[in-house]
């Protein structure tokens, strides 16, 4: 197996995935003591330690097999990633219609501009092992980003359907009307990140700092490359929590301006 | 002409506002069905009935804060389908059972309406309005701190900045104590007549609809059961 594996991909895997089948051992563990606290996560557990498994894994082998193609390939998984990321997304939104096209819109836009800057000032370049790793990471961001927004705004305009139906009962227009929960959703969708940059180096060093200094990069050059994907993540997710709001908006009002209850998961009062 | 409490305006006065098979249903349950109804200029109408009856989905039918699924609503004769919803909805103000104040200042409140379409009201026109319902010196106060009775006042207040032709009131007295009850009721009464205004009225309360409309609607599970002035039902002619 070993061997097999060392012919496939240019390196010796079995001692990965014996640290990967310990890594398993230990959350089964804790599992077991979740379940002694009648904690039963048994089941989710069992299928997102698999699942993360195989999909990282497939990945992995996909960028093996084409690390070393063009700049075309890397946009494609790219977007591929930002399909999915949509998807993902979306769930949060409850009934509101449109929302996989308003997540896809959002996570493009912030990702998309972010990546762009980022390639503009140097910061990847247009070989696949550098922009699938980071664009990746600017791209799960965002969807953490358009997740968040996405819930928060539909939680905050149905827990607040009256203040909305009274501005819209004076008169206001639609936008006025939930300015407020628009203003809520990408304050609370920036927080996670406004507090990953102020404690940056404090209490943590990211995961690519850490691995760029395990691979030998200087870690001063580690730290501000660090820094700079994380102004971008920063970027990317402000884009996206905007953009998912501001399209969502649009979404849960009728053409006569009316709130649409059903649509933010509320019931009259 | 300022009608007086308990008559009911000529029938030489057009409607004011007329709804005309109205009707809503939501997920396949009618919660209105086939709702007549005619209000006219300066006349106050009261809409009775029990819990569930329909009566505050009929309110918003009438601003179109919901959308009739069948009928359609007149005022002054024109279907409100062509009037843009905000221009109608300032034009048929509605007084909400809670009356949902802003956050901010009580001035901030009054001023919420009349800001939306670029005609802000001066300091001075606010506190006049604050004054005709009985806060006067509440402009700087912050809308969180009220008491229920302020607190209805000043969304009457609100309501009353946008210059509305009919003025919609959603049981605005069902949280208050009998006092600031009779209070607000008072001061609905002396404003209606103030401005000949065309009001509906929403309460569960006969009482009450007889202390301050001319005319009577009871509802039943949606549907209009009798009309008459508050005499003839109370007597059950």
């Amino acid at each position: 197996m070993g061997n097999e594996l060392t012919l496939a991909f240019g390196e010796d895997l079995t001692g990965v995935l014996v640290q990967a089948g310990g890594a398993a051992v230990l959350c089964l563990a804790v599992m077991g003591l979740c379940r002694r606290a009648a904690v039963h996560v048994e089941r989710e557990t069992v299928v997102s330690l698999l699942r993360g498994f195989l999909q990282i894994a497939l990945v992995g082998i996909v960028l093996a097999l084409v690390l070393h193609r063009g700049f075309g390939v890397g946009v494609l998984i790219l977007l591929a990633m930002t399909i999915a990321a949509a998807a993902i997304a979306s769930r949060r939104t409850g009934g509101i219609p449109g929302a996989f096209r308003v997540c896809f819109l959002a996570v493009a836009a912030g990702s998309g501009t972010t990546i762009a800057a980022m390639a503009a000032i140097g910061a990847v370049t247009a070989e696949l092992a550098t922009l699938v790793p980071v664009g990746s990471m600017v791209i799960a961001s965002a969807m953490t980003s358009a997740s968040q927004a996405a819930e928060r705004f539909r939680a905050e305009v149905a827990a607040r359907k009256g203040l909305v139906e009274a501005a819209l009962a004076l008169g206001a227009a639609p936008a006025k009307a939930v300015a407020a929960q628009v203003r809520s959703a990408v304050y609370a969708s920036l927080i996670p990140r406004l507090d990953a940059l102020k404690s940056l180096g404090i209490v943590w060093v990211p995961g690519m700092m850490a691995g760029m200094i395990v691979s030998g990069a200087n870690p001063v050059f580690a730290g501000i490359y660090q820094f700079i994907v994380m102004a971008m993540i920063y970027a990317a997710s402000a884009i996206t929590a905007l953009v998912a709001a501001l399209l969502l908006r649009t979404r849960i009002f009728t053409p006569a301006e009316q709130l649409s209850l059903q649509r933010v998961g509320a019931t009259r009062e | 002409m300022s009608p007086s409490r308990g008559q009911t305006p000529g029938p030489r006065l057009p409607l004011k506002l007329e709804a005309r098979g109205l009707g809503r249903e939501v997920a396949g349950k009618p919660l209105l069905h086939d709702i007549h109804l005619g209000v006219r200029q300066g006349e106050v109408l009261a809409v009775i009935g029990p819990s569930g009856s329909g009566k505050s989905s009929l309110l918003r039918l009438l601003n179109r804060l919901d959308e009739p699924t069948a009928g359609t609503v007149y005022l002054n004769g024109v279907d409100y389908r062509e009037i843009p919803p905000r221009e109608l909805r300032r034009r048929v103000g509605m007084v909400m059972q809670a009356p949902h104040l802003f956050p901010g200042t009580v001035s901030e409140n009054v001023g919420f309406g009349p800001r939306q379409r670029n005609a802000p009201l001066s300091i001075g026109q606010i506190e006049a309005l604050l004054e005709r319902v009985g806060l006067a010196g509440y402009a700087p106060r912050d809308a969180g701190h009220l008491s229920g009775g302020e607190t209805q006042r000043v969304s009457l207040a609100r309501t009353l900045a946008n210059d509305p032709e009919v003025l919609l009131l959603d049981e605005p007295t069902s949280a208050l104590d009998d006092e600031a009850e009779r209070g607000i009721e008072a001061l609905v009464l002396e404003i209606i007549r103030e401005r000949s205004m065309t009001c509906i009225i929403v309460t569960h309360d006969l009482p009450q609809a007889a202390r301050l409309a001319g005319r009577v609607v009871i509802l039943e599970a949606g549907q209009i059961k009798a009309v008459g002035t508050p005499q003839e039902l109370i007597h059950g002619k």
